[in-house]
């Protein structure tokens, strides 16, 4: 479908589309398989201008938002959900100080992410804060200019191979959530170290750690926003970055619809190709239906995020629960049609249900995502009646 | 250190169809590429200039919309782009090839270094590029594997031969043709095509260039093709794909049902 992009972001998504195609599919499965950091794939991206595509073109950027984002996700996704991490992680880590740094700090970071020299990391989700994220434990205390920050986070992309961490801790443990701040937290920081790498399920090319904090001495000036602003910083961020977790998803879930195409006219049985039993036309017409549908909601929220909309957690929370929801179906379907090949490791197939199953985890679950899209529909009609 | 590369348009097949009458490639129709041995050219000129800095200037013969091909050597980084188009270079053989380009180089004006790939993949000749140096009177050097110096007047390279490499020195100006194991061509980026698709290509006709029209094109080529064709191979040949052992079970698995084998043998 011809979804009228500009001229800019057609070749954004050509050019990430090249990308995936030439450099990350001949190497996605030995990477999944090994858990290999692909920072080889990092520096291509360096190169090609796509690390900046989300951010202002005064600090290094093109100057565009979540929609840029989101076609470079998906068509990176389409090759390797674990690879295309790596770079929505970083836009994850960027966002807060895209959002509510002031001049100094966007100036100081942005430019880097923007070149593709540095990579970024959010950190929120602790041992005892998952979907509730108001549990948090972590904290910061302000000692003469700086802030002394102690405590755990669990589970962080990027943790160890970002340069540039927002992270959200307690400044004020009497006021719950209200009492959570962001900062700005560089690695190499004394006091800050990684956990062990997580052996993870799938999305196994990307870095998963645990941030530890002991004594982590970070400098005032690096507080995002103000004291207390925490939870509306990781908030408004998470409302923008969901989009990439659905572009993410539509991008595996496109990969797989594509091998399961193309392996169904190459498979014979019965004395004839599987792509002329209706059996397995049906579903691979439902798999370009739930796509196409799915990536119709993506494109639309994220031109409705772009447009500068304030109230966008509910359309955020749907394109991902969609097209999160579709990666999993289109990706079991895919290894269905492939049957016993689908199932083997040499095929993509399998590799792409693994990789699907994160995106109805994390960044929300899409359990958590329905209660903030129903919450939102019954505001609504509260408020219009 | 100024670099000059040339390029050639191929039509994207294998199955090159040709022109019965005039026993030329037909190249109308068919989806076109910068010849692949020519994007290895390209991507060392770029890194001479990365190196070095000055500046790449690729240039090609053509019919008019290999301009847009020539664009895309802007989006990896070439700094101008030449594109010799006119109805009297046409159906030009190596020597006039040769000559039109030694004509539009002239006109470039100085430069130290020319880069072509080491053949193209319609012709597959190899022979513009060491007829272009004669024509322009200087050194030349075939098969480039590798620039292991350049600098003062002077370019030390490897030429690479059957049985290993020769180490060579020219003086500059030269020219080298490259083979694709010198490295491993670039990608875009995203503000290499934005100014591509601003870029302005020069468009040279054979006046323009000062170019004798007698040796030009199909009246300047002494060479004539009489006739062309594919040979027929009658071997059909399967490609096994996977690990050895893989490998050698799909072979063992395709004799058995061929019943060139028989099971417990």
């Amino acid at each position: 479908m011809n979804y009228f992009l500009t001229e800019e972001q057609t070749m954004i998504k050509e050019l990430a589309a090249q990308i995936a195609d030439e450099k990350i599919r001949p190497l996605a499965i030995q990477y999944d398989e090994e858990g290999t950091f692909p920072h080889d794939i990092m520096k291509i991206l360096a190169a090609s201008d796509l690390c900046g595509v989300y951010i202002e073109e005064k600090y290094g950027g093109l100057g565009g938002g979540i929609f840029e984002m989101s076609l470079v996700v998906e068509e990176l996704s389409r090759a390797c959900g674990g690879i295309s991490l790596s770079y929505a992680a970083t836009g994850l880590g960027a966002f807060p100080i895209i959002l509510f740094g002031n001049d100094e700090q966007k100036q100081k970071y942005l430019p880097d992410i923007a070149a593709g020299k540095k990579l970024a990391a959010f950190g929120l989700t602790e041992a005892g804060a998952g979907s509730d994220a108001s549990g948090i434990r972590t904290t910061a205390t302000l000692d003469g200019d700086e802030y002394v920050l102690n405590g755990t986070k669990q589970w962080i992309t990027n943790g160890g191979e970002a340069e540039i961490y927002t992270v959200v801790a307690c400044t004020d443990r009497t006021k719950g959530s209200r009492g959570f701040s962001a900062f700005i937290v560089e690695k190499d920081t004394p006091g800050f170290t990684f956990g062990k790498k997580e052996n993870k399920m799938g999305i196994r090319a990307s870095c998963t750690r645990e941030l530890v904090f002991d004594n982590c001495r970070v400098p005032k000036e690096n507080l995002l926003s103000k004291e207390g602003a925490g939870f509306i910083v990781a908030m408004k961020t998470l409302d923008r970055t969901r989009p990439g977790v659905a572009a993410q998803a539509l991008g595996i879930a496109t990969g797989a619809m594509n091998e399961a195409v193309k392996y169904s006219k190459e498979r014979e049985q019965f004395g004839s190709t599987i792509s002329s039993f209706q059996a397995v036309q049906h579903i691979l017409a439902d798999m370009a239906i739930q796509i196409e549908a799915a990536r119709a909601l993506v494109y639309a929220t994220c031109k409705f995020i772009d447009s500068g909309a304030k109230n966008i957690s509910k359309d955020s929370a749907m394109c991902k629960v969609m097209a999160s929801d579709t990666a999993m179906k289109v990706t079991t379907d895919a290894v269905q049609i492939l049957g016993g090949y689908g199932y083997m490791k040499e095929y993509p197939v399998e590799k792409m249900m693994r990789d699907a199953k994160i995106t109805q985890i994390y960044e929300g679950t899409n359990q958590i995502q329905r209660n903030i899209i129903a919450l939102n529909l019954l505001k609504e009609f509260s408020a219009s009646h | 250190m100024n670099i000059i590369v040339c390029v050639k348009q191929v039509p994207a097949t294998t199955e090159v169809k040709m022109n019965k009458e005039t026993n030329t490639i037909i190249r109308e129709g068919i989806e076109s590429v910068i010849n692949p041995f020519d994007t290895y050219a390209v991507e060392e000129g770029l890194r001479i200039k990365d190196r070095t800095e000055g500046k790449v200037t690729v240039v090609s013969m053509g019919i008019p919309a290999v301009a847009d091909m020539l664009k895309q050597t802007v989006a990896l980084g070439a700094d101008d782009c030449v594109l010799l188009s006119d109805r009297a270079f046409a159906g030009a053989d190596t020597l006039a090839t040769a000559y039109a380009l030694s004509m539009g180089i002239r006109k470039i004006g100085e430069y130290d270094l020319i880069i072509c790939g080491k053949q193209a993949t319609d012709g597959d000749t190899a022979q513009v590029g060491p007829s272009l140096a004669e024509k322009l009177g200087i050194p030349h050097a075939t098969y480039v594997r590798k620039i292991t110096g350049i600098g003062d007047g002077r370019i030390q390279c490897q030429r690479l031969t059957d049985d290993g490499y020769d180490d060579i020195e020219l003086t500059l100006p030269a020219l080298i043709t490259v083979v694709k194991e010198i490295n491993e061509p670039r990608l875009p980026s995203l503000k290499g095509m934005m100014r591509a698709k601003k870029a302005e290509v020069a468009v040279w006709t054979a006046d323009d260039v000062g170019a004798d029209k007698a040796q030009c094109g199909l009246q300047g080529s002494p060479t004539q093709v009489i006739q062309t064709f594919v040979p027929v191979h009658d071997v059909q040949s399967e490609m096994f794909e996977g690990t050895p052992e893989e490998q050698a079970r799909k072979l063992t698995d395709r004799l058995l049902s061929m019943h060139f084998m028989k099971a417990g043998e």
